[in-house]
């Protein structure tokens, strides 16, 4: 069993409330901190912990809150960033369900390192219900002096605000999650000005994702050097991962950076292993983004390691064996799936969420859509393969934001590693076409 | 046509407002849309020339945020909508089939009203719930694990809440 540090109380049936928490040992690291750390000692523990990103970039932290601009007299802003939307991505939303006041303290604690007085959690519309749940937990802390003015007497202020999306995944973007917190479409900006420096109405403002700033809480307890040592390498600390598809145990799973794939596949402890005794035929072990992987590629590194789950081994070999960590959305295929259909899905998703500024992408994601649909349901051509990878090569690294680069990824992976899938369906159109598809082609283009 | 929204809804909507300096007013909008849809079922040009005055912002700046995020309803829908999310895991998980089954089930295809006005049957992109797959959402509620019997017992239940009022 490996060690368990955001997940630990998460079963715990009154953690949601305040009495609770305190119970189990909540506000202790707000405690620690407003009796006697400064501000950059808070950030230089972050520092040392080696914490990076959890939303899927995998930056460090602490570093990102260095780059906060303290030479104007302009307010600062923290922003956390649930809006959760990456397919395959679930494991914000268990920490905010279950233990909000761990988001709540990682808040405080984050705003007190980077100087704000104001802060806001930016959650996907969908998870309006949780938005609920947070409010709650904010009124409590706000009733217990955690929040507002002068808290627990040490002069520092804060007030802490949810606010909703609406159904965009762009949003997850940090610079369109500032343009959507100002009311606006959810258009990233071009950089720089790095939020940082010019973020939240042109003020000073750091976005990080809701594990990471629970991670807060942990490190701060226990000292960043301490929770260094778990995990390998560059790899510190513990990771969340969802886990989804054919597997036996889907959910969410806190492990130690370094856990064995194959391990965390198979093990009763994690996934329990594939659905119904069947093989398993591939992996997206990041969020639909990264590159999947085949089960050739998976389990190895291509020096004949074994492959673990920490952010070097899992990109090891770049793209042509490798994948990334990402978000730890953990999506796991059977031997019976379709990676042409699967491909298809992931491209109309990008389509669906492409914000139509830059031309690589608005027009990109719709005709790899298109072209994937053919395939899928029998009407491809040979060329049709060559023409998806030309396509991805000229959205990946054409567009402002990032998320060219998560359409065009998952296309290239699955024609690197499962050309011959791709050739079956444009060879043996008439076999496709009967496949066991409800879905009639017609419907697809339907919206409400 | 002089839209009025209820009390509830207006002191929800200056709670809102209150969570930002007093000239980032239009910070306030998505929320802000999510009450009064909620409210008036969807979002018809007079609601949202009326959340623009309140606002204090232009009618096209509530347009264009109206018609960029998914959620809002820029249309009448049905009284529930049903919204069955579709994307990759959910899908290896048998979302196609969950998808079918309603269809069939209500008479109707995505996209399409129940005759009673009741229930809008609708396809959305990944709702964050892929562990607990397939899955839909009606109003604020996720329904997860879905079978079809789950599924007759949901859509019994709101159809005879919606008869007795």
């Amino acid at each position: 069993m490996g060690r368990k540090l955001l997940l630990e109380n998460i079963e715990k049936p009154d953690i949601n409330t305040i009495d609770g928490y305190l119970k189990y040992g909540g506000y202790r690291s707000l405690d620690k901190v407003l009796k006697g750390m400064s501000p950059d000692e808070v950030t230089e523990e972050v520092k040392t912990s080696g914490l990076r990103g959890r939303g899927g970039a995998g930056f460090s932290t602490g570093l990102k809150w260095t780059f906060i601009d303290k030479s104007t007299d302009k307010p600062r802003y923290l922003l956390c960033n649930a809006d959760e939307s990456e397919p395959g991505t679930f494991k914000d939303r268990l920490l905010m369900e279950k233990n909000p006041h761990l988001l709540i303290e990682g808040m405080i604690l984050s705003s007190y390192a980077l100087g704000c007085n104001t802060a806001y959690i930016y959650i996907r519309g969908e998870y309006m219900f949780i938005l609920r749940i947070l409010e709650r937990a904010i009124q409590e802390a706000y009733a217990k002096g955690f929040l507002g003015k002068n808290i627990q007497s040490s002069g520092f202020n804060l007030d802490l605000y949810v606010h909703p999306g609406a159904g965009a995944y762009i949003c997850g973007e940090e610079t369109a999650l500032i343009e959507s917190l100002e009311g606006k479409r959810g258009n990233p900006r071009i950089k720089p000005p790095f939020p940082a420096v010019s973020g939240l109405w042109d003020c000073p403002t750091i976005v990080n994702n809701v594990e990471s700033i629970a991670a807060v809480v942990p490190i701060i307890m226990m000292g960043g050097a301490e929770y260094a040592k778990i995990g390998i390498g560059r790899s510190t600390g513990t990771k969340l991962i969802s886990a989804s598809g054919n597997i036996n145990n889907p959910g969410v799973y806190e492990i130690e950076m370094g856990v064995l794939v194959e391990e965390f596949i198979y093990s009763d402890e994690y996934c329990g292993g594939i659905k119904g005794g069947l093989d398993i035929k591939a992996c997206v072990p990041g969020g639909s983004s990264v590159p999947i992987l085949p089960k050739s590629l998976l389990f190895k590194e291509s020096n004949g390691s074994p492959r673990l789950m920490t952010y070097e081994s899992l990109s090891e070999g770049g793209f042509q064996t490798g994948s990334m960590l990402g978000s730890g959305g953990f999506i796991v295929y059977d031997e019976q799936q379709c990676i042409v259909r699967n491909t298809w899905n992931f491209a109309r998703f990008y389509h669906h969420e492409s914000c139509g500024q830059c031309s690589p992408c608005r027009e990109g994601t719709g005709w790899m859509e298109r072209v994937l649909h053919n395939i899928e349901y029998g009407h491809g051509k040979e060329e049709d393969i060559d023409l998806l990878w030309d396509i991805q090569r000229r959205i990946e690294g054409n567009t402002i934001c990032p998320l060219g680069d998560a359409a065009a990824w998952p296309v290239a992976a699955a024609i690197r590693h499962f050309r011959h899938e791709f050739e079956y369906h444009v060879k043996y159109p008439h076999r496709v076409k009967d496949a066991d598809h409800v879905y009639q082609p017609e419907m697809k283009y339907q919206t409400v | 046509m002089n839209i009025q929204f209820s009390q509830e809804s207006m002191s929800e909507i200056n709670r809102i407002i209150g969570h930002f300096p007093p000239i980032r007013k239009k910070s306030a909008l998505l929320p802000v849309l999510h009450i009064v849809q909620k409210e008036s079922g969807w979002l018809s040009p007079e609601v949202m020339d009326k959340v623009a005055e309140i606002l204090e912002i232009k009618p096209i700046e509530v347009y264009e945020v109206a018609t960029f995020y998914s959620m809002y309803h820029t249309k009448p829908v049905g009284k529930h909508v049903i919204e069955v999310c579709q994307t990759g895991p959910c899908m290896i998980c048998g979302a196609d089939k969950t998808i079918a089954y309603i269809e069939t089930k209500l008479g109707i295809k995505v996209g399409e009203t129940t005759a009673d006005g009741l229930f809008t049957l609708k396809t959305v992109e990944c709702l964050g719930a892929c562990g607990y797959a397939p899955m839909f959402q009606i109003g604020e509620q996720y329904y997860e694990n879905l079978t079809e019997e789950k599924i007759d017992d949901i859509i019994r239940q709101l159809s005879t809440n919606a008869n007795n009022i």
